[in-house]
């Protein structure tokens, strides 16, 4: 691996000089997954734009509506974000069952997602928070719902002179409970086989008023079930119909065969997981109630 | 494309003459000459080449040296004060918690930053924390009994 590397002081100043590379440079903040590539020559780059010191990409704020989390927020500071777990716990779950501590403390969630991985651990959560990404280029910025950011493995809606500046996830109702699950060979420092996001929205009769499925590691993106969801909203779920749900949500998923699982083991697992996620998601929600109520 | 690159390693000031694409583990052994931190897998998941940066935990073969200029690295070869060793490489002595050794260095700074920020850290916290670090010697309930010892020890 051999490139150049510059240290953007700024977000204009990153923007500019992506523009001026034209394609040929690649951004780094934390790089634990881009030094990797860069090592086995899966990627190749003329130059590196270092934007990890750029302080107006990190943090975690929450206003009226959401919460914006900036692009360089590191993963250990998602996971031990005490606002965040107050908030929106199933976000810092998530972060915590990335890769292993010291790679947390390095890896951030912009590059989590900018890299693609269809399992991407933040980005199951984040399909079911309905999450927007805004990026800023040289000429603009826009924002982006991260249903819509993903187009393929390694492959998003993002241009060559743009960068991912927040996360913005809207606040939740305090009637809902969202889960992450995610199953690996291992459990530690170890990608998923799957992993399933839920999102549920209940009222006092126990009626789905709003819920999303997030499947992970299963298709070339992460992707929403969105068959499964519809079979749970504006009804009280019972076990049959989670059941449902559960093979719906295997439906959704066109998983692969590699080196960690079967495409049929996937799918199974996609069932089995997609249910326990409904079941916890829903015990979450009846807790967060009962517990505003009291 | 070399550049000089300021590194404070272990409280002292240093200066690299390197390509920016070199990685920190690379110049910390090859440049420095602190060979306490090993390069196993070179790929992020086995943890010998764990150092601690501004007191955190990161694995050095997947970070560019670039990146860690200006910020405090701190090796094994830091950890003790002269002959005087620090209170978790005695334990890992007095405990057997090391066969081949290779491991070591990351384990103990691994241990290091949780003690650091959890300081009576329970066996579960510590099997959990030190996950990303592997002993292909197979020394983890040793390694786990050394760090709890240090953590009832505070």
């Amino acid at each position: 691996m051999k490139f150049d590397y510059m240290e953007a002081a700024g977000i204009v100043e990153a923007t500019q000089l992506l523009a001026g590379y034209n394609g040929k440079a690649t951004l780094i903040a934390g790089g634990t997954d881009l030094v990797v590539k860069l090592k086995q020559k899966v990627k190749n780059a003329e130059c590196l734009i270092g934007i990890g010191r750029i302080k107006e990409l990190s943090g975690i704020v929450y206003g009226d509506e959401s919460v914006r989390i900036g692009a360089n927020t590191t993963l250990s500071s998602i996971e031990h974000s005490m606002e965040l777990k107050l908030k929106h716990p199933v976000i810092p779950e998530a972060a915590r069952q990335i890769a292993s501590v010291a790679v947390r403390n390095v890896g951030t969630i912009g590059g989590n997602l900018c890299n693609a991985a269809p399992s991407a651990d933040m980005a199951a959560p984040l399909l079911v928070l309905s999450a927007t990404l805004k990026i800023v280029s040289n000429t603009g910025e826009k924002e982006v719902p991260v249903e819509e950011f993903f187009k393929g493995p390694g492959m998003t809606v993002m241009d060559s002179d743009e960068i991912l500046k927040e996360i913005c996830v809207p606040l939740l109702p305090a009637d809902s409970g969202a889960v992450y699950f995610k199953y690996g060979p291992r459990g530690a420092a170890e990608l998923a086989i799957v992993g399933v996001a839920a999102m549920v929205v209940i009222d006092e009769n126990e009626i789905c008023k709003d819920v999303k499925i997030g499947l992970g590691a299963v298709a070339p993106t992460p992707i929403r079930a969105q068959a499964a969801e519809a079979l749970l909203l504006n009804r009280t779920p019972d076990e049959k119909l989670i059941k449902l749900a559960g093979k719906a949500a295997a439906e959704a998923a066109t998983p692969i065969t590699d080196v960690r699982g079967s495409a049929e083991y996937r799918r199974d697992l996609i069932e089995v997981f997609t249910r326990n996620a409904i079941r916890e998601a829903l015990a979450r929600a009846r807790k967060n109630t009962g517990r505003r109520h009291s | 494309m070399k550049r000089v690159v300021k590194l404070t390693v272990n409280g002292e000031e240093r200066e690299v003459f390197i390509e920016p694409w070199r990685t920190l583990s690379e110049v910390l052994r090859d440049d420095l000459e602190l060979t306490g931190l090993k390069i196993g897998c070179d790929n992020g998941d086995c943890g010998s080449c764990s150092i601690l940066l501004d007191g955190q935990v990161v694995k050095s073969c997947i970070m560019l040296a670039v990146q860690a200029e200006g910020r405090k690295i701190q090796t094994i070869e830091g950890l003790s004060e002269g002959d005087r060793l620090d209170p978790l490489q005695e334990a890992f002595h007095e405990h057997f918690a090391v066969q081949c050794g290779y491991c070591t260095p990351g384990m103990i700074l691994t241990a290091k930053s949780l003690l650091d920020k959890n300081p009576h850290a329970t066996e579960e916290e510590i099997r959990e924390y030190m996950s990303g670090n592997l002993c292909r010697c197979g020394c983890y309930p040793k390694i786990t009994e050394a760090i709890l010892e240090v953590g009832k020890a505070d």
